[in-house]
Formats: C-alpha cells, structure tokens, sequence
C-alpha cells in the first residue's frame, strides 16, 4: 500500500529536468533517459515555445527521444544567459496544456524483400505481420539520419525483429522498415540495416513542400496496406507535382 | 560566362557557412569543413562571410577561367597554379580570361579554398548554396563538380586595380602542423572506464583512411565503457567525438547525421574544428582538454581580429 502511495506519487512529481552544454554552441535539455511517451511529449511541447521565441543567437532546436538540443551563437548570447531564459520558458509552460501531434496516413504496398524473414523470424504468416504493422497509431519520436526519417515507436512487439547484420548498400526512397521494436520510412535512397518490409509512394522529403519533411516530432502515424496497382497510381502522382 | 571544370580533382564541391534551421528534420548543415578558411577568403576579397566557394580535397581540379575574375586562395597549400605559375594564397589575384588554375602536389593540409569575387551562381537550397552530396541536394546539382561543368560568376569583376600589393597577415591562421585539437568534455565522459579518460588526453590518434566529410574514423587503444548500455539517440554536432562498441572514436564532421546513439567522450573547441578539417588519413592528433569559458574567449578573441582585418580590408576596396 505504502509502496504504491509512493509510487504514484513519484509520477505525479514532474520529472527532473538536466541542463548541459554539448560543445562549445549547444545547449542540451534532457526530460529523462528513458522511452516514454509522456516525456517526448515534454519535448514536443516545448519545442513548440521555442519555435516563436525570437531570442537573438538562438540558431535551432533539434528535438529527439527525451532532449531538445538549442544550438546558439556564444558571440551573441552566453550560455548562463541561454540556461536562464531556457529554464523560464520551461517554468512557464502549463502542466495541463495537451500536445496531440498530427495524424497522417502513410499508404504502404507490403512487398518488402525482408517480409518473409520478419514473418519467419516471429512465426507469423506475411498477413499477419502486415495486418500487425498496420493496426497501430504510431509516434513519431525523432526525425534524423537523413532528411525526412522517422524514428516511430508504438510497435506490436510481436513483429519486432532485429536490424540486419550486415546493412545494405542501397536501400531505396519510400522503403518502409522495422528495427527491433522501432519501424520507419527511409526518404531517399541509402545504405541501411533496418529489415524492409514494404514501400510507400508517399515522398517523406519534399523539396518542393513549404515545409519538406512530412512528419514532426510528436507527429501519430498510420500505416494503410495498398496495392500495387494503387502503389504505382500513388507513385506516378507523387513524382508529377 | 565563368568558369569550366577541366578535370575535377579528388572532390571538388561548393561550400558557403552551412544549412541552418532544418536539422530537426534530419537535414545536414554540411558547409564549408574549414569555415574559417573560407571565411577569410571572403573577406579578403570583401564578400559576406557566407559567400559560397570552391572546396578542394587533397588533389585539387583544373579550371578553366572563361571569364576574367578576382579570386583568392586560403585553406591548404595544395601548390596552385595559373598558367602553370605559382599562385599566391591569402591575397586578391584578378585571373585573366582564358587562364588555367591548377594545382600541384598537396604541401600542407587537406582542403583549399577556391573564393570568388562576388560568388558564383549558384541558388540557394534551403537557405544555403552547400552540397550536400548524401542528400543530393545543394551546391552544384547536388553534387560534386564533374569535368566539364560550367558555373557562371554572379558579377563581373569591374575595380580599376589588375595588381595587388598586400597579402593578409599569414598568423591570422593557424599553424597546420599542430597535433593539438583542443576539445570539451562530452555529455559521457564520465562513463568511461578511468583509464580511457586519462588516455584519451595522453594517447596519440591516427586519422584513418576511412574518413571522409561526414566523420572522421581515429585509431587508438580501444575506449572502453565502465559498463555497456544502450542509449537514445539524439542530436549530435560537427565536431562531436563518438565513440562506438569497437572503442575507437568517430569525430562527426560537416556533413553528419543529425542524430546518433553512441556515447559522446568530447567535443572539439569550434575553435579547432578548422584546424583538423586540414587533417586527412594518417595524421596524429592529440586532445587537450579546455573548458566552456576558454572555449568562448578563443572564439571572442578571433571575432575581434576578423573584425579587425574587415576594417581594414574595407580601406583596400575603397
């Protein structure tokens, strides 16, 4: 009883946020070292204040999984003045404001060279590892690696399989994938180990696009099964704008 | 009309300051590997620091001048040439239509700087004229320059002068033959074993031939974890010293993925980060530890001098 009194209270207790410098022009806040939802979205929430701060010197803010790293100009702000303005803009955002990412839809046509092996490595049949991939809302927790890549969590575990042992050389743009419990999209063409599973004609990287990548931290995601046909429908209309 | 690419050179792309604002969706900065370089080289010839130019690796291209243009050479000595004569370094130099810039055999340091009076013309991607090769985007179509490419100048060079007098004052750069990369302790460092902490500040590491603009690999006594555990990934810089299961280090350089999951043992001083892009393979590098406020001073004191040396520049173009 005591136990679960205490418990309960050290999740209603907000968590410890860290402060530190990672070279001489970043900043790095830190909500926990842990995946979880809850704290990445922390993250997302405070990303959205730093997106309208017009604070000269700041350059950018890379989110990821549980930090927010503020790269600054140290000839225009000093790191002590950056902690402090960061700690009051931390400070003052609500505990009770929501942060409900966007939903988006991602088609996918199941065809990947690795879907025999992902069903094989679970004993699973094909079907049953596409009807797994696609039933969940996913998060999108980071985007890095390559411009438009999203790290996504909130798999079945039933389907996670590890990365490849030795990566491929070329893995092409659209080619949807699972690493361990986490699945993604590669944008463009690259090497890479996750296991591919399938591939969308959706472009995650758009040049062409006001804002390029289609996902943001925080971002929910759902992946539809379409078919071929539908693919190259998808895919020749995607390529034309 | 501007300039031909006769022969490309090892690797041969344009470089301005980077790409800012977009690495939360995985976009590299990229930009010039020795940004100091090239922004001495702008100044020179008094363009905005960002201005794009040339970066040469190791064995430099041949370009033809198809148009007469006023350039200035800075970075590594990599023995250029006009005509086949000794080009000056750090100094305006107006080559006449129709000359060839070559280059010799690599004298010190790895990367040259090509910078051109008023830019080329090339546009902007994202906020920046930088290639980033891996992204295919940027710079010259997203890629490096190939024999035969044609970039034509945004201006014409039109000053009265066809000689200059004055050269910058070469101890305004740092000295190449330095081992010493002065560096900061990383969000790791403590989860080291104590034996890594203490050697990574007395070992001598190699640059190896596995290196490139995204990272360059070191060899070394293993760096060894007091206990292996699995961290997240998260955003990760130029100059972030990384340090794999194997134990040798990886520093990140300009074109890096914006993310990564190894533990960071250090992070080079931005002060520094010109003097080892100028490292190449089998280089030795040494790390000397300085901290936040030393880190921030150096950087003070160089803006100062380039402060210094605009205004005077200034006077020259006047």
């Amino acid at each position: 009883m005591g136990s679960s009194h205490e418990q309960s209270l050290s999740i209603a207790l907000p968590n410890p946020i860290r402060y530190y410098p990672m070279g001489d022009q970043a900043i790095v806040l830190s909500f926990g070292d842990t995946l979880s939802e809850a704290l990445n979205t922390q993250v997302r929430k405070v990303v959205a204040c730093l997106e309208n701060w017009s604070q000269p010197g700041l350059i950018e803010c890379v989110p990821a999984y549980t930090t927010i790293t503020i790269y600054y100009d140290p000839l225009t702000i000093t790191y002590q003045e950056l902690l402090s303005a960061l700690q009051m803009i931390v400070q003052d955002i609500p505990e009770d404001t929501e942060y409900k990412g966007l939903k988006k839809e991602i088609p996918v046509y199941y065809n990947g060279a690795d879907l025999a092996y992902v069903a094989q490595y679970n004993g699973l049949t094909e079907e049953e590892v596409i009807r797994l991939h696609s039933t969940p809302e996913y998060r999108v927790y980071m985007i890095g690696f390559v411009p438009g890549f999203p790290y996504m969590g909130g798999m079945d575990s039933r389907i996670a399989t590890p990365r490849k042992e030795v990566p491929r050389l070329k893995i092409e743009a659209g080619a949807v994938g699972i690493a361990g419990e986490q699945t993604g999209v590669y944008p463009i063409e690259t090497p890479g180990g996750w296991q591919i599973i399938g591939h969308t004609p959706q472009q995650l990287f758009d040049l062409t696009r006001e804002s390029p990548s289609l996902l943001e931290v925080g971002d929910r995601v759902c992946f539809v099964p379409i078919s071929y046909d539908e693919f190259v429908q998808q895919k020749t209309k995607s390529n034309g704008h | 009309m501007g300039i031909k690419i006769v022969k490309a050179g090892m690797l041969t792309t344009i470089q301005d300051l980077g790409r800012y604002g977009l690495q939360r969706y995985g976009m590299a900065v990229s930009g010039a590997m020795d940004s100091y370089a090239l922004r001495l080289g702008n100044n020179i010839l008094g363009n905005p620091d960002n201005e794009a130019a040339i970066e040469c690796t190791v064995l430099g291209p041949i370009i033809c001048f198809e148009q007469a243009q006023l350039i200035c050479l800075t970075g590594a000595d990599l023995s250029p040439m006009i005509d086949g004569n000794p080009l000056p370094m750090w100094r305006p130099v107006l080559v006449e239509a129709g000359s060839l810039l070559s280059f010799g055999r690599p004298h010190l340091g790895c990367r040259a700087y090509i910078c051109f009076q008023g830019g080329l013309d090339i546009p902007e991607i994202l906020g920046s004229r930088s290639t980033y090769s891996k992204g295919g985007l940027g710079g010259w179509q997203g890629r490096a320059l190939h024999e035969g490419d044609r970039i034509a100048f945004r201006h014409h060079y039109t000053g009265k002068d066809s000689l200059f007098h004055w050269s910058m004052d070469p101890g305004l750069y740092p000295d190449l033959t330095t081992e010493i990369i002065r560096v900061l302790d990383g969000p790791q460092f403590t989860c080291f074993e104590s034996n890594a902490q203490k050697s990574f500040f007395s070992d001598v590491f190699t640059i190896s031939n596995n290196s490139d603009r995204m990272g360059y690999r070191l060899t070394s006594k293993p760096l060894r974890l007091t206990e292996q555990k699995e961290l997240l990934s998260t955003a990760v810089t130029f100059g972030s010293i990384q340090v794999p299961p194997d134990g040798n280090a990886i520093i990140l350089m300009a074109d890096h993925p914006t993310t990564g999951g190894y533990p960071v043992i250090a992070q080079v001083a931005t002060i520094d980060l010109p003097l080892l892009a100028q490292k190449g393979p089998n280089d030795r590098v040494r790390f000397e530890r300085i901290s936040l406020d030393e880190a921030h001073g150096l950087l003070k004191k160089q803006h100062t001098q380039l402060k210094k040396l605009k205004s005077a520049i200034a006077l020259k173009y006047e």
